[in-house]
C-alpha cells in the first residue's frame, strides 16, 4: 500500500524523496553578489545606529554593510565575527525582525528594512567559504579553563578563551557540539551542515579540546572541573521540557517537540522519519513553529499549532507565524489542553478555550476535540537540576550581568542563565564571561 | 498637447530631441530604426576626410561607472570618428534625408585644418541635402592626437579659422560642436561667433579615466593592459554641461546664439532644463546606448506634458526662460537668510543630518533623547548640507526669515538685497548708491 498524507497513524516515507529534499532545503539561499550589492545600498549608515543597540552582540552592522557595498564581504564577516563568533548561524536563525531589522530606520520608514540577517549571511558564508580563519591565539597564557557545553554560549566563551592565549576543554553531553545549532533548529534553517561546518571553522583557532558523551552530573562534576581548572563557564542549556499536566499525557504519540526537532536534524534519511496524519503542536514559541512546520514539511496532513494565549503573546515571531501559516499549518490561539484522549495511543486531544480571568487564564467553559495520532509537546524548556552550590532565578541559574555564578570561578551563559533564549543572546553572554574569565585570570 | 516642433536655425524637426553624433547615428540603419521610433532629428557620426577611413581598437572601446543595482551613472568612450568608407556614409545620407524629409538630418564633420579639406568634404556633404552641418571640435581622444577634434576647440583662433572657411565655402547652417576640455567655455563659443557660425551645441565629453583594475593596475577601458583617457558622458556630466550651456547663454558676448545642449540629458526634465538655460533643441547619445531608442516616447510625453502644466504652447516659450538668473555670485542676496527645518513627522531618525553637520560642518544640529533631531538656528549657516544627506525628500527644508526678523546666528536683523559689491567687507566694495 502506498502511503500518503492521508495515510491514518505515524507514518514514515509520506513525501517522496525529491520533495522532502527541496521541503528542507536551504529555505532563504544566500545572496549572490549582485543581491547584496543591490541589498547593502539601502542601508544608510545611520548615527550611532539603532540597529547596533538592537542586537544583543552589538555588530557594527553599519560598517559590515558598508565593507560588503565596497565589494569586501570578507572584511565584512570580519567585523561580523568580531562581536559575533557565531555570525553565521545567527545570520540564519536570529528573530531579525524583532531585532536589527525591527530596529531599522527603514522598517519604520518603509515597513522594509534593509535585509540585515540575509547580508550578514551573505558575509560570512563567502569567508568561511574561503576556508580562511582570520584569528590567531596570543602567547599561551598557561591557564586552563573548563567549558561545559558546547552550544553557542561554550562555543563562543571557549573561542574568545582560546584566542586570549588559554587552553579550554569543552565537554559536551552529546555525541555531536553544537547544542541546540545541531539538535534544536529546524532544518531548512540550517541546510547543507552549516552548524557542524561553523563549529570546525570556529575551533581552527586551536587550544580547544573537544570532549564529547560527558554530562555534568554524571562523568563530571562540577567540583571536579573547579579542582582540575583555572575557571569553569557552564553553558549547558536546558536540558529539561515542562509537561502539559492534562490527563493522558503518557499515552504512546505524545512526546517533546525538542525530541522531534533534534530526530529530525539527526536523521539520515527523512522518507524513513515517521509522522502522523493528524499532528497537533502545543506552544507558541519558535519551538513550536519549528515542529509544526517540519510535520508538515514531512507530509503530515493536518498540523495544528494551538496557544493557549493570544497571537500577540506567542513567543514566536510574527515572521515565523506567517511562515508556518504559508507551510499550511492551523494556528489556533485561546485554547489549552485539558485531555488527551486514546486507547494506548493518542487518537484525539481535547482543549478549553481561555481568556483571560481576573486571576489570569481560566477556561471559558467551551470545549472541542482535534484528531491527532502525534502531539508534541513545546511549552517551554527546564534546567535539567541545578548544579550543587549554584542558585537559581527564575528556573534558571543565577548570574551577575557579567555571567558569574555563586560560586567563584563558575560563569555560567546561554539558556541555562537568566536571559533571553536566543542563540545570539547566548554568545554574547559566552563571549562576555569570557572576557570577565581572561579579566580575573590576568589580573 | 503642446507643439514640440522646432526650428533651429532654419532646421526644422517634429521635436526637440535629436541624437547626438555618435555609434547610433553612424549607419542608415540605425538612424531609420531612431525615426521610426520618433526622434526628432539626428547628427551623423562624424566624417572624416576621404581616403582611408580611420580604424577603432578592437579591444573594449567604453567603460562606465554605475550605481549598485547597475544603473549606469557614466560612461566613457575611445571610439575614433566613422570607420567606413566616406562614399557609403554619404549615399546613406542622401538616402535617409530623402525617406525622411521632415526629420533633421546634420552631419558632423573633421577633416584635417587646412582650408582645402573643408571645402573637399563640404561639397560631398551639401550634395546629399542634409539640412546643416556640425564642426566637431570636440572629441577628446585619438582624432585630438592628430590635430583634430578638441585639438582644434581648446584654441579659440582655430575654431574662428575653420568655421569662417565653412561659411565661405557652404551655404548649409553650421553648428560648432565644443569640447569642456578648456578652462573657459565662453571663448570658444566666442570665437565661433566670430567665424560665423550660425550656433553652438556642447558639450563633447569630458577626458576621462573611469576606473583603474587593482590587479594588473591598469586603466579601464583596457587595452592590452594600457589605457589611454577616453570621453566621458552620461547622467554624471549633466551638471557640467548645463553651467557651460548657461555660460554661454549669458554671455553678453554669445547672447542669443542659438544652442544645441548636450551632456547626460536622459529624462524629459534633464531636456527641460537645457531648454530653459538655452538650449533650442537637445542632442541625446547615452541615454539611447543604454534603453535603445525607445525612450523618446517618454521624453516627447513627458515634456508636452510638462508644457500643457505650465501653458507653454511652444517650445519657444521655454527656451531661454533660466538665463536671466543665472547670475555671478558676487551679485548674489547675502542678505537671504535660511534655516533649516526638519519634519519631525517625516524624520526617520537616521541621524545623518547630525553626523554630516556635528563631524563635517557647523555644529548645528542637537541630538535629543530618543533620537530626536533639531536645527539649532543659532548655529545654522543654511549650508543645505543636511537637506542633500537626508534620505528622506522634504524631510528637511530650508525655511527663509522674513524682513525684520533677527537671524539668531548674526544678531542682525534680515534686512533688504544687498550683495558682496557693496558688502564693507570686500576692499573692492563700491558705496551703494
Amino acid at each position: 500500500m502506498t502511503i500518503t498524507p492521508q495515510t491514518d497513524g505515524i507514518r514514515s516515507g509520506r513525501l517522496d524523496r525529491a520533495t522532502l529534499a527541496e521541503n528542507f532545503d536551504d529555505f532563504y539561499p544566500c545572496f549572490d553578489d549582485h543581491e547584496a550589492r543591490v541589498a547593502a545600498d539601502r542601508c544608510y549608515f545611520c548615527y550611532d545606529a539603532p540597529c547596533i543597540t538592537a542586537c544583543p552582540t552589538a555588530i557594527d552592522i553599519p560598517l559590515f554593510i558598508r565593507q560588503i557595498q565596497a565589494g569586501q564581504p570578507e572584511a565584512a564577516a570580519k567585523t561580523i565575527f568580531d562581536q559575533n563568533i557565531l555570525g553565521g548561524m545567527c545570520a540564519r536563525v536570529c528573530p531579525t525582525e524583532n531585532l536589527c531589522e525591527g530596529a531599522c530606520v527603514r522598517e519604520i520608514a518603509e515597513g522594509q528594512p534593509v535585509e540585515i540577517g540575509r547580508l550578514q549571511r551573505y558575509a560570512t558564508d563567502t569567508l568561511m567559504a574561503g576556508n580562511a580563519h582570520p584569528y590567531a591565539r596570543a602567547e599561551p597564557t598557561g591557564k586552563r579553563i573548563a567549558v561545559v557545553g558546547a552550544g553557542p554560549a561554550g562555543l563562543a566563551c571557549a573561542h574568545r578563551l582560546a584566542m586570549k592565549g588559554h587552553d579550554v576543554v569543552i565537554f559536551e553531553a552529546r555525541e555531536k557540539p553544537g547544542g541546540l545549532n545541531e539538535y534544536g533548529i529546524a532544518a531548512y534553517k540550517a541546510a547543507n551542515g552549516i552548524a557542524q561546518a561553523e563549529v570546525d571553522w570556529l575551533m581552527r583557532i586551536g587550544g580547544i579540546t573537544l570532549q564529547t558523551g560527558l554530562s555534568l552530573g554524571r562523568e563530571i562534576t562540577l567540583e571536579r572541573l573547579r579542582g582540575d581548572f583555572d575557571a569553569v563557564f557552564l553553558g549547558i542549556g536546558l536540558g529539561g521540557v515542562n509537561a502539559l499536566s492534562a490527563p493522558g499525557e503518557e499515552k504512546a504519540g505524545v512526546r517533546p517537540a525538542v525530541e522531534f526537532i533534534a530526530e529530525l536534524r539527526q536523521a539520515e534519511d527523512l522518507a524513513a522519519l515517521p509522522i502522523g496524519r493528524h499532528v497537533v503542536v502545543i506552544g507558541g514559541g519558535m519551538t513550536a513553529v519549528d515542529a509544526a512546520v517540519q510535520s508538515k514539511l514531512l507530509g503530515a496532513e493536518h498540523v495544528t499549532m494551538v496557544y493557549r494565549r493570544g497571537r500577540e503573546a506567542m513567543a514566536a515571531s510574527d515572521h515565523e507565524l506567517d511562515h508556518a501559516a504559508t507551510a499550511g499549518v492551523k494556528i489556533v490561539t485561546h485554547a489549552m489542553p485539558v485531555a488527551i484522549h486514546g486507547n494506548g495511543a493518542v487518537r484525539e486531544i481535547e482543549f478549553a478555550y481561555t481568556r483571560q480571568g481576573e486571576t489570569g487564564l481560566e477556561p471559558t467553559g467551551e470545549t472541542f476535540r482535534l484528531k491527532a495520532d502525534q502531539v508534541f509537546k513545546a511549552i517551554g524548556q527546564t534546567l535539567d537540576g541545578l548544579p550543587d552550590g549554584l542558585e537559581a532565578a527564575r528556573g534558571k541559574i543565577a548570574t551577575d550581568v557579567i555571567g558569574r555564578t555563586a560560586i567563584p570561578g563558575v560563569w555560567a551563559g546561554g539558556d541555562c542563565a537568566v536571559g533571553e533564549d536566543l542563540t545570539v543572546v547566548a554568545v554574547a553572554q559566552g563571549r562576555d564571561a569570557a572576557e570577565d574569565i581572561h579579566a580575573s585570570l590576568t589580573a | 498637447m503642446a507643439d514640440l516642433s522646432t526650428n533651429f536655425i532654419g532646421i526644422k524637426s517634429p521635436n526637440p530631441y535629436w541624437l547626438a553624433s555618435a555609434p547610433p547615428t553612424d549607419k542608415e540603419y540605425n538612424v531609420v530604426r531612431a525615426f521610426k521610433a520618433g526622434w526628432g532629428g539626428v547628427v551623423w557620426k562624424t566624417l572624416g576626410a576621404e581616403g582611408p577611413p580611420v580604424v577603432n581598437v578592437n579591444g573594449p572601446r567604453y567603460g562606465a561607472i554605475w550605481g549598485a543595482d547597475r544603473r549606469l551613472l557614466g560612461l566613457n568612450n575611445i571610439e575614433l570618428i566613422t570607420d567606413r568608407p566616406l562614399q557609403v556614409n554619404l549615399q546613406e545620407i542622401k538616402r535617409v534625408k530623402r525617406d525622411w524629409p521632415d526629420r533633421a538630418m546634420v552631419v558632423s564633420l573633421m577633416v584635417p585644418c587646412d582650408e582645402e579639406s573643408w571645402k573637399s568634404i563640404l561639397k560631398a556633404v551639401e550634395e546629399t541635402e542634409v539640412d546643416g552641418v556640425e564642426l566637431n571640435f570636440g572629441c577628446p581622444h585619438g582624432m585630438s592626437e592628430r590635430g583634430m577634434g578638441s585639438a582644434v576647440g581648446q584654441v579659440p583662433e582655430y575654431i574662428e579659422m575653420v568655421t569662417r572657411w565653412v561659411k565661405q565655402h557652404s551655404r548649409m547652417p553650421c553648428i560648432v560642436k565644443l569640447t569642456p576640455n578648456v578652462t573657459d567655455i565662453r571663448k570658444p563659443a566666442e570665437a565661433a561667433k566670430r567665424g560665423g557660425a550660425d550656433a553652438v551645441s556642447l558639450i563633447n565629453t569630458i577626458n576621462s579615466i573611469t576606473s583603474v583594475n587593482l590587479d594588473t593596475f591598469s586603466p579601464e577601458p583596457m587595452i592590452d593592459g594600457k589605457g589611454a583617457h577616453g570621453g566621458y558622458c552620461g547622467p554624471a556630466v549633466k551638471p557640467i554641461a548645463l553651467n557651460m550651456v548657461a555660460e554661454i547663454a549669458r554671455n553678453p558676448e554669445t547672447a542669443g546664439l542659438p544652442i544645441s545642449g548636450i551632456g547626460g540629458a536622459t529624462t524629459w526634465r534633464d531636456a527641460a532644463e537645457f531648454m530653459a538655460l538655452g538650449a533650442g533643441t537637445v542632442q541625446v547619445c547615452t541615454a539611447a546606448m543604454t534603453y535603445g531608442f525607445g525612450i523618446i516616447k517618454e521624453l516627447t510625453a513627458g515634456l508636452s506634458l510638462y508644457m500643457d502644466q505650465k501653458g507653454f504652447t511652444s517650445v519657444d516659450e521655454l527656451v531661454g526662460r533660466a538665463v536671466p538668473n543665472v547670475t555671478d555670485w558676487q551679485y548674489l542676496n547675502l542678505n537671504y537668510v535660511t534655516k533649516a527645518r526638519i519634519d519631525q513627522d517625516l524624520c526617520i531618525q537616521c541621524g545623518r543630518c547630525f553626523a554630516a553637520c556635528e563631524d563635517t560642518s557647523h555644529q548645528a544640529i542637537a541630538m535629543k533623547p530618543g533620537r530626536v533631531f533639531e536645527v539649532i538656528d543659532a548655529e545654522c549657516v543654511a549650508c543645505n548640507l543636511c537637506v542633500n544627506v537626508c534620505p528622506v525628500e522634504d524631510c528637511i527644508t530650508m525655511e527663509t526669515l522674513p524682513k525684520g526678523a533677527v537671524d539668531p546666528r548674526t544678531g542682525e536683523e534680515v534686512r533688504e538685497y544687498a550683495n558682496w559689491t557693496t558688502h564693507p567687507n570686500n576692499p573692492m566694495a563700491k558705496a551703494a548708491e
